[in-house]
């Protein structure tokens, strides 16, 4: 009790700290730009290394300093709304602050800075050129999902999600070489052909049947719209948003793996994908609003495509041999938890799949930072040729061990949350069928991902790393640091929940507030 | 002064075409060039400006009023396009210099920079003219002066080119002066005011159903409808670059402009949606052009060609927009008449650009430029997403206001295709992303610099332009309804 009290009280001492400072609105279009900011400080120092990265890293501080602030604020109440320009008569460029938006920010926020943290290391390590363009590129795809996450009508997030799609092409094709174009080629051309064939038709249809894109609790829809009508709309968005890996649009982000593991880190198991569902999540409760999701013949069957994309994509995951390739069919797998959460159309649901966002971030950046790390240290990059790595990476190891369980969802690991939520949404929606299909994947989960740090550990006689037992050998060090705050965030957050936790139960009310 | 300057218009760049004989040395007539271009700019935002005051304008030639004299007339739609001629052909003439240096011996330019000024001359009276009859003559000056424009290329299908031009053109512009014939014949008059007036008396006949006919046939020849487009991608293809950009952005707007003022101010709506299938035509032929030519495109290793193919893809979707015969169908259509002018402006300066240091633009000499000439590709690379459709830029803001004037005739299935059309800008715009930034360079390649600042800030002009506007959408926005209720006969 005293503890909630004190919690309030420095909330609402920083709160007034930041009104001090500046206004809310203020500060977040500070979280919008601030990442804009540092792209003269990376052109300007482009042949100094270290000024260049620190550029990055101290905008990457200010940003995650800004994001905290402003989600103290916005706890202690203080909401935000900024008006930027009228683009065209009645589609507003404008944001604001809701508890779902401000989560993603606080997640691409903090994992901005542990991620410029974790490049600075692997791309000099790795010896990769042109890392200027690298960082350039990077800040301004952190615009896109800011932007992006606190867009006020869909008409902003569609802009915010194509500066995304376009300002990741050349991080993704980063090597140049034949291999990555071809990767860039699909990349690009799924997510522009899903985006521009279904995402944008389905705004503008939304637009033509409403005329109204902002985003409002229980949706913009009223009885005129016939079911047919919004039923298609609901597919169009569900596989126009491509970001969100819906099968069968799931392949750019295998394809996408040719990219720096930075890059795959941040954007491929942040970023992008968490943009995308993040944006399916913000259709489903704020244009449709639950209670209709909850009405339309559709809705169903979107439910099971997503669901049998879960089981696919984790027993492909099961076959790949190249660990990134592994990673990123789990996170397709993964996503297709959040989907479903969105499209179970209950509270839980929506609560689960939106704290899934967090979790399922924190554990697979680990993973991925692991793989990378692997990659610089022990130039390995098959799982095959991992046995007995634990002996000479013992920290990358036990961090790659605990983002497993967060992604299986074993305590104590923050997975563990949103996976009960979405397993009691399965329940409240009447969906066995789907819970008993999420409990196999968690079973696919742990077949394909523990046997790496396990045998990592205790498969060392088979050892096919041929260094002695004794030496350690890890990765440059930023980079083990960044897998160290990762790792132990995931664990912090099974502990300590709360700020997500408490963000996604007031989405939750606020998806289910139409209920009455 | 103010009341003449709806002649001025025309008259400056018309006098200013013989004088350049007189001043022969080239340097001299770009400079004076470039001087008459800035004043007919200047005149055009007047005129706007005028029109804005006092609405439309009238000027009768000569002091003849209307039915004996010509007339000429200006309202908000013909201002509007005027400004849009001539802030281009002023942005293209500042690069013309150094782009002809490289292109032609000097001796030549001058007679280049004449038909230049005879083809803005000829653009800007179509515009201008409120006299049927009037519009056919400056069509052919500008037709005339282009294929003279388009025969001084340097490479030598330049010539077939533009005979081949010169041929399909001159279809055109007897088909166009058959269908002013039949039109005379039934009303005896050749002032559009009169005209308007007076056809619907007889407008039961099939000979205004012939001149219809014949006059739509002849326009959508000049504006390269889809399939009358036979001439556009050689004569682009192979013009000297200026002479491209200038005709890319211009003709075929005013080609269409001629267009509407036709079938809504002349015909009337009436006529020419109910009595003639004109939504089936205009529909059709549009989306086949966007398909049909946006394919086309993908397989052009001559990336001129490409891009000329884009055009006719894009004029697709302005006969499209007409074809709707909606308010917001004309509105898009407004907006992507210079939306599309700006885009295309952009690339084929940039192109313009490319040509003057590496000297082709063939696919395989893009190979690394990404690198060597950043600028001048960005330049294409941001023209070739505006011409996708992508958010922040003009074209997203057309490919908007195209769907939603689809969507509200429920038309649906059309817009899915025209969608469909914008996929597959992607993919002939990416091929040549990825060439440029993905491939090495050639290894006999000498590494090329940045293309010419003179050509270079120019074409940036026009990149600007194609973001500002796409994000400060009030001004086209706002032209293109005024304009579509102009034309709908809605009172302002």
């Amino acid at each position: 009790m005293s503890g909630a009290i004190n919690n309030g009280l420095s909330n609402e001492l920083s709160s007034e700290i930041a009104n001090q400072m500046m206004t809310q609105e203020a500060l977040m279009q500070w979280i919008i730009l601030l990442p804009l900011l540092a792209i003269p400080g990376i052109l300007l120092f482009h042949k100094q290394q270290n000024l260049r990265e620190a550029a990055t890293l101290i905008v990457g501080a200010l940003l995650l300093f800004a994001v905290i602030a402003f989600y103290q604020s916005f706890d202690a109440g203080q909401g935000a709304y900024v008006h930027w320009w009228e683009l065209l008569p009645g589609l507003d460029i404008a944001f604001r602050a809701e508890p779902l938006g401000v989560l993603f920010s606080l997640v691409a926020g903090s994992l901005w800075l542990v991620t410029s943290i974790y490049s600075i290391g692997y791309m000099r390590g790795h010896g990769e050129g042109n890392q200027t363009r690298f960082y350039f590129f990077f800040a301004i795809a952190i615009t896109g999902v800011m932007g992006l996450a606190f867009a006020d009508n869909l008409f902003t997030l569609f802009v915010f999600y194509e500066i995304l799609t376009l300002s990741t092409y050349p991080l993704v094709t980063h090597a140049g070489t034949d291999k990555a174009r071809h990767g860039g080629r699909i990349y690009l051309s799924i997510l522009l052909v899903t985006s521009i064939l279904f995402f944008l038709f389905a705004v503008i249809g939304t637009w033509t049947e409403t005329g109204d894109l902002t985003f409002t609790a229980g949706g913009v829809f009223d009885d005129s719209t016939s079911k047919v009508v919004a039923s298609v709309l609901l597919a169009l968005f569900v596989f126009g948003i491509g970001k969100a890996a819906v099968m069968p649009f799931h392949r750019w982000l295998p394809a996408a793996m040719v990219a720096p593991t930075p890059v795959s880190a941040l954007l491929h198991a942040v970023a992008v994908v968490k943009a995308g569902v993040f944006s399916i999540m913000k259709v489903c409760v704020y244009i449709f609003g639950i209670d209709l999701l909850a009405e339309l013949p559709i809705t169903d069957w979107l439910l099971y495509i997503a669901t049998a994309g879960v089981l696919l994509a984790s027993l492909v995951a099961m076959r790949q041999d190249n660990l990134k390739k592994r990673l990123a069919y789990s996170t397709v797998s993964q996503l297709g938890y959040i989907t479903i959460g969105a499209l179970l159309a209950t509270q839980s649901g929506v609560l689960g799949g939106s704290f899934h966002i967090v979790a399922h971030a924190f554990g697979k950046i680990t993973l991925f930072f692991c793989a990378g790390a692997i990659m610089v240290a022990a130039h390995k990059t098959e799982i095959s040729d991992m046995r007995g790595l634990g002996k000479t990476m013992p920290l990358t190891m036990i961090a790659f061990f605990i983002g497993s369980m967060s992604i299986i969802g074993l305590p104590p690991a923050a997975g563990m949350w949103s996976k009960w939520y979405l397993l009691m949404g399965t329940l409240e929606a009447e969906q066995v069928a789907v819970m008993i299909v999420l409990m196999i994947s968690s079973l696919l989960n742990i077949a394909y991902l523990l046997p790496i740090p396990l045998r990592a550990f205790f498969d060392g006689e088979r050892s096919v790393v041929s260094i002695r037992r004794d030496e350690i050998k890890e990765a440059p060090w930023p980079s083990l640091l960044a897998l160290s705050i990762t790792a132990i965030m995931t664990l912090v957050f099974f502990f300590w929940p709360q700020p997500f936790y408490g963000l996604a139960q007031s989405l939750a009310t606020i998806a289910g507030g139409a209920h009455g | 002064m103010i009341q003449h300057l709806p002649i001025l218009q025309v008259i400056i760049p018309l006098l200013a075409a013989p004088i350049c004989f007189i001043l022969k040395e080239a340097r001299l007539v770009r400079w004076f060039v470039l001087i008459a271009n800035v004043m007919a700019f200047v005149v055009s935002i007047m005129l706007l400006q005028q029109v804005n005051l006092h609405g439309t304008l009238v000027y009768s030639l000569g002091g003849w009023e209307a039915p004996i004299g010509i007339e000429y007339r200006v309202d908000e739609l013909n201002a509007y396009l005027m400004i849009l001629v001539t802030s281009i052909s002023t942005i293209t003439i500042m690069a013309a210099g150094s782009s002809l240096t490289k292109e032609m011996a000097e001796s030549r330019q001058t007679y280049f920079y004449i038909a230049y000024l005879l083809c803005l001359t000829g653009l800007l009276g179509i515009l201008a003219t409120g006299d049927a009859f009037n519009v056919f003559v400056f069509l052919e000056i500008s037709s005339l002066a282009s294929y003279t424009m388009i025969a001084m290329g340097n490479d030598r299908r330049s010539l077939w080119a533009s005979y081949q031009y010169l041929i399909m053109g001159t279809i055109g512009a007897t088909f166009i002066l058959i269908g002013i014939g039949l039109m005379y014949m039934m009303t005896g008059t050749l002032n559009m005011h009169d005209l308007a007036e007076r056809l619907p008396e007889v407008e039961q006949t099939k000979t205004v159903f012939t001149a219809f006919a014949f006059f739509l046939v002849g326009v959508c020849l000049k504006l390269a409808l889809f399939p009358l487009h036979l001439w556009l991608p050689n004569a682009y293809a192979y013009a000297p670059s200026i002479a491209t950009v200038f005709l890319a952005a211009t003709s075929t707007k005013v080609a269409i402009y001629v267009l509407l003022r036709f079938i809504f101010s002349v015909f009337g709506f009436e006529f020419s949606f109910t009595h003639m299938p004109l939504t089936e035509i205009l529909v059709s032929l549009g989306l086949v052009g966007v398909i049909a030519a946006s394919v086309v495109a993908i397989y052009q290793t001559n990336i001129k060609r490409l891009f000329a193919y884009s055009s006719v893809s894009q004029i697709g979707y302005m006969i499209l927009g007409i074809g709707i015969g909606t308010k917001t169908g004309l509105t898009a259509t407004m907006l992507h008449l210079f939306n599309h002018a700006l885009m295309k402006s952009a690339v084929f300066l940039a192109l313009a650009g490319l040509v003057y240091r590496v000297g082709s633009v063939n696919i395989k000499a893009f190979a690394g430029l990404g690198k060597q000439m950043p600028w001048t590709m960005a330049a294409i690379v941001v023209g070739g997403l505006s011409l996708i459709g992508m958010p922040l830029t003009v074209g997203f803001i057309s490919k908007w206001y195209l769907i939603l004037a689809l969507l509200e005739s429920n038309l649906w299935p059309v817009a899915v295709l025209v969608l469909i059309g914008s996929l597959l800008a992607i993919a002939y715009i990416w091929r040549l992303v990825e060439v440029a930034y993905f491939k090495p360079a050639l290894q006999n390649n000498q590494s090329y610099k940045e293309a010419p600042l003179a050509i270079l800030i120019p074409a940036w002009i026009f990149v600007i332009a194609n973001i500002y506007f796409g994000i400060d959408t009030s001004f086209t926005v706002g032209l293109s309804e005024r304009t579509a209720d102009l034309l709908f006969g809605v009172a302002k």
